[in-house]
């Protein structure tokens, strides 16, 4: 009755909490791996056997601290253990273990776990391999497959990472109420940075790639559930819901990216959409509004609107504003402009993105977008400028095609003249 | 009798599922349901979406709190209504439904008062 899947899914699934709360007792992220990777090989033995424990994470946090301190015993056979550890009756491992855990203590030690892979001298792709090989389990070659890199280069990385977070200390002390904020603050981006990572812009990219932004939304969810009300942290999974959502869309038959605009909005998941906009409804409650809920919003309007001319233009519009106030940026400020240029005109929202030209002249998309305007206004000339900038600058073939279908209706437009 | 059974699972785990893991769970569980469903024992059933979208009012104090009410280590996850002749019948087909999706339990309970309200005006 119990087949391997099964096992490999909660195996997956309690990985977070099993290492975390390891970590806790040993302090020493090797340990608390090897220990997990112990316990694993037991569960294997003995789950197909016995059937699944009602608690898997209880049971390999159990089973991992004994196999590793017995290790410990072989080296150190001097030093005397505290009477708690010398459990080693498997029989009564849920009993004793499923009482004193529970989701309290669970909650600081999976947020320490991800909070240590967001040091800030890491920089972000280290940060993101870091998560996915501790906290997720992938192995260095899925994460290097995913990232498109050699598996050496990618275990180098991670290596160097590991050595830095080890030397800079994990913080072990229980956090204060500020500091669990900051915490939950430093993972969310983190996670929003896996989820990035999983989101390409070319097709066969996209697939190989797509299990990373799932690995995100799975943790954001492991990490929901121990912070329940965590407005921002409701944002962030509604967020990443409402855009996974749209992935069976965003690529034609050819692996061409289809723009939100263009895109067959029945090959949306409305099954993640309800979800999103569930999670939404629940953050707005708490009246405590964050950038990730003001962009999961932004989503939302664009997820229930069935057509894209029913898309709630000033209702973007305000949300965007709400952003730039949250966190200004000229990045915001041209998404802004798109729905002002909806709202009240290609010239309003050309007016507001003239000045952002000097911080954004390397950036593809201000191009793109002006030049979008300046075709609107019939400013030709200026319009073909603008795009052809776009072109040098696009990161991708699809980005370049798209600017290329708009230079193609200039040409068009001109001949009919 | 009509029964609903109640389903538990280890959220966790059911949430770790690929989705060929779970369209494999689903397709096991829509044999039984065919059956179900042909020999006219069956009623609506429903699929709960994560307990992360819950939210808990508690009546007493106008209390509304995030997250499902009961903390369980096997959360509420779905629920069938079946027609069923006895509790000896309803154990054989929960132990079939069970094959099809293994962990957790079904809780089964006989129903007292069924409305069959359709939404109206939808």
């Amino acid at each position: 009755m119990t087949d391997v899947g099964w096992i490999d899914a909660a195996l997956t699934s309690a990985r977070p909490q099993a290492v975390s709360a390891l970590l806790r007792y040993f302090r020493d992220l090797d340990t608390a791996e090897e220990a997990y990777q112990e316990a694993c090989l037991k569960a294997l033995a003995a789950w197909p056997k016995n059937g699944p424990p009602r608690d898997p994470a209880a049971w390999l946090i159990f089973v991992g601290r004994n196999v590793a301190i017995d290790a410990k015993r072989r080296t150190a056979k001097q030093q005397a253990l505290p009477e708690e550890d010398q459990l080693s009756d498997l029989e009564d491992v849920e009993t004793n273990v499923v009482e004193k855990l529970d989701n309290a203590d669970y909650r600081d030690d999976v947020l320490r776990l991800l909070f240590v892979c967001c040091h800030p001298d890491l920089p972000a792709t280290q940060q993101v391999a870091l998560a996915l090989r501790i906290v997720s389990g992938l192995s260095v070659a899925q994460i290097a497959r995913a990232f498109l890199v050699g598996e050496a280069a990618m275990e180098q990385r991670i290596t160097r990472a590991k050595r830095r977070i080890a030397d800079a200390g994990v913080p072990f002390e229980t956090p204060s109420p500020a500091d669990r904020a900051e915490r939950l603050a430093a993972v969310a981006a983190m996670l929003y940075l896996v989820f990035n990572e999983g989101y390409s812009t070319v097709a066969n990219e996209a697939q190989q790639r797509a299990p990373l932004s799932e690995e995100a939304i799975r943790l954001a969810r492991v990490l929901l559930r121990l912070f329940p009300s965590e407005p921002e942290i409701l944002g962030l999974t509604a967020l990443m819901l409402l855009q996974h959502s749209r992935t069976g869309a965003r690529f034609n038959a050819d692996g061409e990216l289809v723009l939100l605009e263009d895109q067959n909005r029945t090959l949306w998941n409305h099954d993640l959409i309800a979800e999103g906009l569930a999670l939404i409804d629940k953050a707005l409650r708490h009246r405590r509004p964050g950038p990730y809920q003001i962009q999961s919003a932004i989503a939302a309007l664009h997820a229930r609107a069935e057509r894209w001319e029913d898309t709630d233009w000033p209702q973007i519009e305000l949300l965007y504003a709400a952003l730039e106030r949250e966190t200004p940026s000229p990045v915001v400020t041209l998404n802004r402009a798109v729905a002002v240029s909806k709202v009240r005109g290609a010239q309003a929202a050309l007016d507001m993105i003239e000045p952002l030209a000097d911080r954004l002249s390397t950036y593809f998309h201000f191009h793109g977008v002006r030049g979008a305007f300046l075709l609107e206004l019939d400013r030709n000339d200026e319009a073909r400028e603008a795009f052809n900038r776009a072109i040098a600058l696009a990161n991708s073939p699809a980005e370049a095609a798209h600017i290329r279908t708009h230079l193609d209706k200039l040409q068009a437009n001109a001949r009919a003249k | 009798m009509l029964y609903a059974f109640l389903c538990y699972n280890n959220e966790n785990t059911v949430m770790s599922w690929s989705k060929a893991q779970d369209d494999a769970v689903m397709d096991k569980l829509s044999v039984v349901h065919e059956k179900l469903k042909a020999q006219g024992k069956l009623g609506p059933s429903l699929r709960l979406m994560p307990t992360t979208t819950a939210t808990t009012l508690v009546k007493e104090k106008d209390l509304v709190l995030d997250g499902p009410y009961a903390e369980t280590k096997e959360a509420l996850l779905g629920l069938y209504i079946l027609d069923l002749a006895s509790l000896d019948e309803a154990l054989a087909v929960a132990r079939e439904l069970g094959q099809a999706n293994p962990g957790g339990a079904y809780e089964i309970r006989p129903i007292r008062l069924y409305n069959d309200d359709r939404l109206a005006a939808s």
